[in-house]
Formats: C-alpha cells, sequence, structure tokens
C-alpha cells in the first residue's frame, strides 16, 4: 500500500481564553489565583489522506471540523501533534521551507463574498498566486494559465477585467476555485465550499469539484456539515464530535451500516424526500461546551448505551469488521 | 371558505429607474390547521410573500396590488392599527435568526409577558402562567429558570424553541415560520421541526413554512408551492409533486439534490441562476435556464394547467396534457 498524501497524528489544538495575566488573576477563597482557560477544538485526531480520494470531515458546528482544515493548511499551528505531508512533516516550517507545500496545497473557502477581494479584478486574483509561486513565467504563460483554470471552472475568460461584486454566489466560488487550481496543486482543502449556495447551483459547484478531480488528479479533504453531500462526493468520511473523531470508513460502509451512536443519530437527522414525518433518533440535550470537556468519551452525556466506563475511559478509534474504525466502547465490547 | 386566501398579490419595491417587481400575482390559499410549505431559491421570492401577508415590507416596498384575505377581510387594505391586532395574536411569525428576533437587555419572560399583556387585558401574574405553560409545550427543560434568563444565556436550539413558544403565546390560527431550522445544525434541526409539527397538529394551527430544503417540505408540509422569480410555478399536495414533479424547474431542484444521484457520478445541473429583479426574461422567467425552452415560451407567461392535483404554469406540460387528450379522443 502507497504511503498517504497527507497524514495527521494526535492533532490537538487549544485556544486560550483567558487573555493577558492581569486578566488571569482572580479573587477567590480569600486569595488571588492564577485561572486559564481555553477552547479544546481539536483532542487527539488522527487522518491519513490518501492519494485521489475525496475525505470527507462531517460534524456539527464546533466539532473542530473547520479547525482541523486550517490546521492542515497551516493557517493555525497545532498545539501538539504532527501533520506530515507526502512524508514530511510540515508543522513547524517556517519562512521559505513553507513555500513548496503551500503551491501544492491549496484551500477553498465558505463564503465566496469573503474570500474574493473586493479591490482587485478577477485576472488579478487570479493572477496572484501565479506571479508568487512562478516569478520565472513569462506574461504569456500566466495570461495562458489564467484563460486555461477560468475556462474549466466555466468562467468566460473574457470577464477577466471584472470585478467580484460583478459576479452571483456560484460564479464567485467558481473564481474561488480557478484561483486554487492556478497554482496546479495536488491537495485541496475545502472549508464548507458548497453551504451558501443555492440547490440548484450546489449542484453545478459539486460536478465542477468532481470534473477538477478526475482530470487533474486532486486529493480533497471536504469539510461539510451536509451529510447528503458526503454520500454524493466523499470516499472516505470522517465523523467529528467535540475535537475527537469518532467513526472514520468509507463512504458506502457508514451509510449502510452506522455504528457509532452518535453517527446514527447525525445520519437519521437528514430530512430524506421520501419521509412523510420526521423520524430522528432522539439525542439527550445538546453538544457540551468544549470548554470544559466530559471526562470519558466526550459523546456519553448524551448517548443511550452509556455506562460507567464510557465516563470514565476515553475510547480510541477501533477497527471493527465491517471495515469502519469506531471510537466506542458499546461497539467495542459488542454491546452495540 | 379557506382561513387565508391570497389572490393575484403583486409586491413591487420602488427604487430608482422604475419599480423591482418582487412578487407577480401570486395566488394561493391555506385551510385550517393545513400545513403549506414554499419552496424556492434565494431571490425567489418566497419570503417576500410571507412578510407581505402581515405588511411587513419595509420602504420601498409595497403592495401594489391584490388581496390577502384572511377570514374574508383583506389585510391588504387594514390600516397599521388594525394590523397590529391581528399580527402576534391571530398570526404568528417565526423567523430565521432567533438572536435578531429576541430582545438582547430583556429577559424571556419579560418579552413573553409584554406580548401576552399587548393583545389581553390579564394580570401579570396570569400572563407569566400563560408564558410558563407554553416553555413547557416547547419541552425546554427547567421552564422556571428560563424566563428569569437572558437570551444569550441559551443555546442556539433552545432559543429557537422559546421563539417557538412566543409565537404559541395567544392561540394564533397560523404561523408563518421563514426558515426557522436554517441557522441550526442537523440535529437540532430536526428536533426544532418535529416539535413545530407535533405542536401544530396538536392545537391544529396552520402552518406556512419557507424554506428551501425540499426534504423538510417533504416531511412537514400536506401541500406546497414552487417560486421561481416572483411567481408560482407550480402548487399541490407535496407528496404528488416531490415524486412526480411536472415543472422542469420543480424536477431539476429536486434532481439536482446530491441524494437523487448516484454516488460519484455527476449531479443532474440546472444550467445558470436565477435572474435578478432588474432584468427579469420575458414570458416564462424560466425559459434560459429551460431544457423544453420554445419560441413560445419567450413570449408570454403560461397560465396554470392542472395535471392530477397539481397546478403548473408550462407550455410544455400543458402541450404535453393537450396531445393525450387528442390521442384519447382518436382512440375513442
Amino acid at each position: 500500500m502507497t504511503s498517504p498524501l497527507v497524514r495527521i497524528r494526535g492533532l490537538e489544538k487549544r485556544f486560550d481564553l483567558s487573555g493577558g495575566l492581569l486578566e488571569q488573576i482572580k479573587f477567590e477563597g480569600g486569595r488571588f489565583r492564577r485561572k486559564q482557560e481555553a477552547v479544546h477544538a481539536i483532542n487527539g485526531v488522527d487522518l491519513d489522506v490518501n492519494r485521489g480520494e475525496a475525505l470527507c470531515v462531517v460534524g456539527e458546528s464546533g466539532c473542530g471540523k473547520s479547525t482541523v482544515a486550517r490546521t492542515v493548511m497551516g493557517l493555525l499551528s497545532p498545539s501538539a501533534g504532527e501533520i506530515e505531508y507526502d512524508g514530511n512533516r510540515i508543522d513547524h516550517l517556517e519562512g521559505k521551507d513553507v513555500l513548496p507545500y503551500r503551491r501544492k496545497m491549496q484551500m477553498i473557502f465558505q463564503n465566496p463574498y469573503a474570500s474574493l477581494n473586493p479591490r482587485m479584478t478577477i485576472q488579478q486574483t487570479l493572477e496572484e498566486p501565479i506571479r508568487f509561486h512562478h516569478p520565472d513565467w513569462s506574461p504569456m504563460q500566466i495570461r495562458d494559465k489564467i484563460h486555461e483554470v477560468m475556462h474549466s471552472v466555466g468562467i468566460d475568460p473574457d470577464w477577466g477585467s471584472r470585478f467580484g461584486h460583478e459576479f452571483s454566489g456560484g460564479q464567485r466560488q467558481r473564481i474561488a476555485i480557478a484561483r486554487a487550481l492556478a497554482v496546479d496543486p495536488e491537495f485541496i482543502v475545502a472549508d464548507e465550499p458548497i453551504s451558501a449556495l443555492d440547490v440548484s447551483i450546489q449542484a453545478q459547484v459539486l460536478n465542477l469539484l468532481m470534473d477538477a478531480q478526475e482530470s487533474r488528479g486532486l486529493t480533497y479533504l471536504f469539510i461539510t456539515h451536509d451529510l447528503a453531500v458526503v454520500e454524493h462526493f466523499g470516499t472516505r468520511v470522517a465523523v467529528m464530535y467535540l475535537g475527537r473523531v469518532c467513526e472514520l470508513a468509507d463512504t458506502q460502509t457508514l451509510f449502510a451500516t452506522p455504528r457509532h451512536p452518535y453517527t446514527q443519530a447525525l445520519l437519521s437527522a437528514i430530512p430524506k424526500l421520501e419521509d412523510d414525518r420526521p423520524n430522528h433518533i432522539r439525542l439527550q440535550g445538546e453538544v457540551p461546551t468544549p470548554v470544559n470537556l466530559p471526562s470519558g468519551c466526550v459523546f456519553h452525556g448524551r448517548c443511550p448505551y452509556a455506562n460507567d466506563r464510557c465516563r470514565q475511559e476515553i475510547p480510541e478509534l477501533i477497527a471493527t469488521d465491517g471495515g469502519a474504525r469506531v471510537a466506542c466502547h458499546a461497539v467495542e465490547e459488542g454491546r452495540l | 371558505m379557506a382561513l387565508l386566501e391570497v389572490k393575484n398579490l403583486d409586491v413591487r419595491f420602488a427604487v430608482r429607474g422604475g419599480d423591482l417587481k418582487a412578487l407577480r400575482g401570486i395566488s394561493f390559499s391555506l385551510d385550517k390547521g393545513e400545513r403549506l410549505g414554499l419552496v424556492g431559491e434565494s431571490g425567489a421570492g418566497k419570503s417576500v410573500a410571507a412578510f407581505s401577508i402581515l405588511n411587513l415590507i419595509a420602504r420601498p416596498g409595497y403592495i401594489a396590488g391584490g388581496q390577502i384575505l384572511f377570514e374574508g377581510t383583506d389585510l391588504a387594505a387594514m390600516s397599521e392599527r388594525e394590523l397590529s391586532k391581528i399580527r402576534g395574536n391571530r398570526i404568528a411569525m417565526i423567523f430565521q435568526d432567533p438572536m435578531m428576533t429576541l430582545n438582547p437587555v430583556l429577559t424571556i419572560g419579560t418579552q413573553m409577558v409584554e406580548a401576552i399583556l399587548a393583545h389581553r387585558r390579564i394580570s401579570k401574574k396570569a400572563a407569566r402562567d400563560i408564558a410558563l405553560d407554553r416553555l413547557k409545550k416547547v419541552q425546554i427543560p427547567s421552564p422556571e429558570k428560563r424566563l428569569e434568563q437572558y437570551p444569550h444565556e441559551l443555546s442556539g436550539g433552545m432559543r429557537q424553541r422559546v421563539i417557538i413558544a412566543i409565537a404559541l403565546l395567544l392561540d394564533p390560527e397560523i404561523i408563518i415560520a421563514d426558515e426557522p431550522t436554517t441557522a441550526l445544525d442537523v440535529t437540532i434541526q430536526a428536533e426544532i421541526m418535529a416539535l413545530l409539527l407535533d405542536l401544530c397538529e396538536q392545537e391544529n394551527v396552520a402552518l406556512m413554512l419557507i424554506t428551501h430544503d425540499l426534504g423538510v417540505v417533504s416531511q412537514v408540509t400536506q401541500r406546497m408551492l414552487v417560486m421561481y422569480s416572483g411567481r408560482i410555478i407550480e402548487q399541490g399536495p407535496t407528496r404528488e409533486i416531490i415524486n412526480d414533479a411536472q415543472h422542469p424547474y420543480t424536477q431539476g431542484l429536486i434532481n439536482a439534490l446530491p441524494q437523487m444521484g448516484e454516488p460519484g457520478e455527476r449531479l443532474f445541473q440546472i444550467p445558470g441562476s436565477m435572474p435578478s429583479l432588474k432584468n427579469v426574461p420575458s414570458g416564462c422567467p424560466f425559459h434560459p435556464r429551460c431544457r423544453f425552452a420554445t419560441g413560445q415560451c419567450k413570449q408570454a407567461m403560461p397560465d396554470y394547467v392542472r395535471s392530477g392535483n397539481v397546478d403548473v404554469a408550462c407550455y410544455e406540460v400543458s402541450n404535453l396534457i393537450e396531445q393525450e387528450k387528442h390521442m384519447q379522443e382518436a382512440e375513442s
């Protein structure tokens, strides 16, 4: 088996909430104490992204899926853990050493209204990354490249002198994709790339991403909350809850036989066309805050199958007979 | 008589360079206890339709024509004073973002009591009891405590429950819900939708649900109408439309859903995007994106034809129906 393109090991990310030293000092029980608080966005995530696949990371708001995407891209530095790209560790690189990876790894953001610079024409937007990564290219080469990417995302190359605001949401997202493709990346991190778009436009952009994957041999890390999209698009799926991966499986396996109780609840909550009534699995309570993580399994407070072991011991991702990897004591013990 | 009957409603926005026609003669009705879904993409006019029922469209928008008959009286012709007796009382609204609806500097209890006292002459104590009862109905844990809390102390799902409780305060006949779960996570969305459906059934309240999510429409509503560029292009029983949509746009919308495609295969896609109100195409507004468009479609907006129990505005569909008739006549 070939080695994965991106390897994430023991990734953790905390965001400090407590501010400066003076803000941390609290008066409690007759004496001054230093109190620190942090949001535990990711708590030990191991993931491999294989060449040519689309690995989808799903979960609800606050589960850490976007933080994983940003940390992999180097937009955030991890609090602990390692990220390897093609066998080389990249999470501690600085300055010039990062540049070759920046070209190979590109990102598409959720909101195409915020991710395009309003003062730049489309031509300038697409030129910038090419000039930056290929300073030796001639103006002709650059022009041809821009022509090629605009054509491949379905934007008329003659529109290069227009500004972002002259385009609709779907067209802007196409331009954002063109910008990512302009430097011939191998690996694209897409953070909710179609969530802000209308249904008929979602299908167009999803088709575009699939075409690009096929013609350019791209590898995707696809972050989304929309499970219907995952079922259609993903090769493998990682389901996240409170900063941990609770189930990792091939898309088909996951949708046919979800094992983790959270995955089951999440799948049952998608409204389907053939439903006459909502028929979801009801979970108790709500997602706890990532500031004070629950002990043991992060899901135990809402899980109908939780027992004492779940409340104390953190479950590891363990391979099951179905081929899925599940972090659940109940599945491991055969209770579920 | 239908509880609510909208006839030829025409809503425009007066802007420089002429009026933008946001709604162009839409007609539909809502019966007592019925659940109706309004579906369409952004810019189709579904929110404008919902807002104009209570005349909540802000300037420069105005109702240019048509009637909104609520139990026989025309809401479009009512004064602000008369309307305020209906808003929140007989017809309640639920908006997309609960944080925008709730006042951040008042406790939940104060806001609920205020809403009741605006319409009923009862004591504060009695109003508080009603508020508590509604919070129990929406299954909020420890409802007494919630009355004393401020909106920011509640989670998104809890806030939307409070909003539903407020909508139910005065036993309305109609609840208009504008994308009530769009801002929420999938599992919370499922909870809220199930709750709204249960309550509407229990209390026999009519629901007008505005959403872009066809799955939700199919789960919750009995009838639906599909809007495109300020027009209703198809309306009828939800199940019938979902299973066998007639209008090419509705068909495209359903087929474009990832759950309709084979995994890994290209999805069906409708080319282009919804026209802006500034340059609405002539004739059928969908014709530039339609696979079946002919010269006829560019000239005039098609009239509604009936297919099964569904009303559709499409020349292609009406031509097919004509053909079928001829064939049957020829056979007999």
